[in-house]
């Protein structure tokens, strides 16, 4: 084993070899000769790793070589200017990027007239009532079937009170009732936990919709009032719809996307 | 004594600085307002009517003395002295609508000043044009194209013949009003962007000529709009300076992020001294001369001397230096800072480095704060939605204006500071009336945030600019 760094010790001493440069030249020039004897001569297994690697190293070298050429070029590319422009008293202060204003309001109320929303999931596959419905057998001797627990997600609204177990018909589970959404911003491309305050509808039955059953294509209204969007005339917007979209009763949660 | 003897209260008139006007008066305590007004248009021999506004105590008559006086409680024996508060003449009428709205800029507005003769209307924004508008027609007047990158600030010159205005990249341009066209060649010397501009005062020069820039670079420069070069550069601050303003009094006053207000001679450009107190960055600064600097010689009172660089110099600059010793002659110039530690501080910078107040109450920061043109209130500007107002003099708190849904971005007071409106993320403008303190009208029409707002210094419209890129004009 070497002790200590000696060749460089020598190095500062002596210094190089005189022709040292000469032959460092020399096997420079003399390396693609090599390389290309050996890419002609090399067979099988190593021939691939030989030219998968000699392909990376080429990847490499003319990214360098794009790398260099912009940083050439940089006095000439940088007159655009950059969009969203900001007074000086905000110009230090990160502020975040905040979605528009609503921007129609009319075409916004006359949509939700029509009932008719340009929803990202079109068609949502109909779930059946016996999908969603548990029958629960009730009475002493269980025979009477009248009884409905919901297998779904539910959102219950705050005050609700369950009804004595006589009336009872759909029995909403604790463990699947849901109080707040992720919910997507799809301009901003950034997610919230929003609570939600209602269910608008629910495609597979309007019925559904009363118990409050959210799966997927479910649009829900959420409370946006932490974003801080406002109407134009500047009140705060609270209440917007948004669809579900996931499966909420296999995923434990709730995403879903605004709809702007 | 009999009790049907009639009730008398020995009272007699003192003004803002503390003069006595007149002699004792024994006035019956049913006198009204009204009358108070008269008798005290008497003491002066006004020719004119001019309306006033009296306090007992700080409590203000509205309708009689004895109402008032028992409010405050004070002995029948003792002399009352009623305060009176002279008002502006003219009244400006409150804006109520969007006369209209002008498309043009392709980015954000940011900022929008009307000249101080009150007859142009320019704008910068983020498209990097100036443009300037036909306030009559309310058209596009000029497209200004010199800028590379966002305009971020601009100002008039007090006579209104030229307007600088200052880019992102840190250059100048001066702008002709008439014509549209670019002044001399672009100054350039700071190395990062502009964050204001001021003119020196009219009173002191009435050439127009130099006005003061400060940069993100932390230097301040003053500049030579006649030879196109840098003066003076004024070194100091360790950050970025906030804002430059150029005083009536031969001083510059600059605030910076570093926590400091510095106070420069614009003759040789020494510091004076260092107002510290605040404990984060410094934000605005406003004097209460503020308003009679930049109308210059323009008077709103008689509409008047609108082509200042037509009529003779002399005799309107002394105009300008006779308005400016009236309002500075009660208390001198103040100065007011406002900052990222929800506090405002009043100084006495001509003098003292110590402040004269500390104004706490805001819950976040304060972005912009004025003073009312007759330099009574000021109002701040702060990003917890309110509008807070405080006595200019003694910095005692006010009153709360809230009514913003978002962060209230500028204000600007009408020219008889009865008025106030103010800007605000929530993209609407709120008028506000300084006498009840309420919310007078709320002016919706923007669809994005309000950046900029400014009521013209005759009083009929005020402008607005914001992110929705367009300008809007409010008239009554």
């Amino acid at each position: 084993m070497p002790q200590n760094e000696y060749i460089e010790r020598h190095r500062k001493l002596h210094g190089r070899r005189l022709d040292y440069e000469e032959r460092k030249r020399k096997r420079e020039a003399r390396e693609p000769h090599k390389r290309a004897e050996t890419a002609r001569n090399l067979r099988g297994i190593k021939a691939k790793i030989f030219n998968k690697q000699r392909r990376n190293e080429k990847i490499q070298m003319k990214k360098k070589i794009k790398a260099h050429e912009e940083k050439k070029n940089k006095t000439v590319s940088s007159e655009n200017v950059s969009e969203g422009a900001v007074p000086v008293y905000l110009l230090d202060r990160d502020v975040k990027s905040r979605a528009k204003v609503l921007s129609n309001m009319i075409k916004q109320k006359r949509k939700e007239k029509a009932g008719k929303w340009d929803v990202p999931i079109p068609k949502v596959r109909a779930q059946a009532d016996a999908e969603v419905l548990k029958v629960v057998k009730s009475g002493k001797s269980k025979r009477k079937a009248w009884k409905r627990m919901v297998t779904k997600v539910t959102f219950v609204g705050e005050g609700f009170t369950r009804k004595p177990p006589k009336f009872e018909r759909f029995i909403r589970p604790m463990a699947l009732r849901f109080k707040k959404a992720h919910v997507t911003h799809p301009e901003l491309k950034a997610t919230f936990c929003l609570p939600i305050i209602g269910v608008k509808k629910n495609p597979s039955s309007p019925m559904f919709t009363s118990l409050g059953v959210i799966t997927k294509g479910t649009v829900i209204e959420v409370n946006i009032s932490e974003l801080g969007l406002v109407t134009q005339a500047g009140k705060v917007v609270w209440g917007k719809y948004a669809q579900v979209t996931n499966n909420p009763e296999n995923d434990g949660c709730i995403n879903a996307v605004l709809l702007v | 004594m009999s009790s049907e003897e009639v009730q008398r209260l020995l009272c007699r008139f003192v003004s803002e600085t503390g003069e006595v006007a007149g002699d004792m008066l024994d006035l019956p305590p049913e006198c009204t307002f009204e009358q108070l007004t008269l008798i005290c248009n008497a003491i002066h021999q006004k020719e004119e009517r001019v309306p006033y506004r009296f306090f007992i105590n700080e409590n203000e008559i509205t309708e009689n003395l004895e109402k008032t006086w028992k409010l405050s409680s004070l002995k029948t024996e003792n002399v009352v002295d009623i305060l009176y508060q002279e008002q502006a003449v003219f009244k400006v009428r409150p804006v109520t609508r969007c006369t209209s709205s002008m498309p043009g800029h392709a980015e954000a507005v940011i900022s929008v000043s009307f000249s101080p003769d009150g007859k142009h209307l320019a704008s910068g924004s983020g498209d990097t044009t100036v443009r300037f508008w036909d306030i009559e027609t309310q058209t596009p007047y000029h497209t200004c194209k010199g800028h590379k990158n966002w305009v971020l600030c601009i100002a008039w010159a007090p006579d209104s013949s030229k307007l600088a205005s200052a880019c992102k990249d840190g250059k100048i341009i001066l702008w002709d009003p008439k014509t549209g066209n670019q002044i001399g060649k672009t100054l350039i010397g700071h190395k990062q962007w502009i964050t204001s501009l001021s003119w020196e005062p009219y009173h002191r020069n009435p050439e127009c000529r130099f006005f003061a820039s400060s940069s993100k670079d932390t230097d301040i420069k003053i500049w030579d709009s006649v030879l196109f070069q840098c003066v003076m550069t004024i070194a100091g601050h360790m950050k970025s300076v906030t804002v430059v303003k150029w005083g009536g009094s031969g001083l510059i006053y600059s605030a910076s992020q570093d926590r400091t207000v510095k106070v420069w001679r614009t003759n040789d450009g020494i510091l004076c001294r260092t107002l510290e107190g605040h404990a984060h960055w410094v934000n605005t600064l406003a004097l209460n001369t503020d308003y009679i600097l930049r109308i210059g010689a323009f008077d709103p009172v008689k509409d008047v001397n609108k082509d200042t660089y037509m009529t003779d110099k002399k005799k309107s600059q002394d105009f300008a230096l006779k308005r400016f010793k009236q309002v500075i002659e009660p208390i001198g110039e103040r100065l007011v800072s406002g900052s990222d530690d929800f506090t405002l501080f009043l100084w006495d910078p001509e003098k003292d480095k110590k402040p004269l107040a500390r104004l706490t109450g805001h819950q976040q920061l304060v972005n912009d704060v004025k003073f009312s043109p007759d330099g009574r209130i000021l109002a701040s500007a702060s990003f917890d939605k309110s509008i807070r107002l405080w006595d200019s003099k003694t910095g005692k708190f006010l009153a709360t204006l809230r009514g913003h849904v978002q962060a209230v971005y500028m204000v600007a007071f009408s020219a008889d500071s009865r008025l106030m409106v103010s800007g605000s993320a929530d993209s609407t403008l709120k008028l506000w009336d300084l006498k009840t303190r309420k919310l007078e009208i709320d002016l919706p029409g923007h669809a994005d945030e309000v950046y900029a707002v400014d009521w013209s210094s005759d009083g009929l419209r005020v402008a607005s600019g914001g992110k929705d890129r367009v300008l809007r004009l409010w008239q009554n």
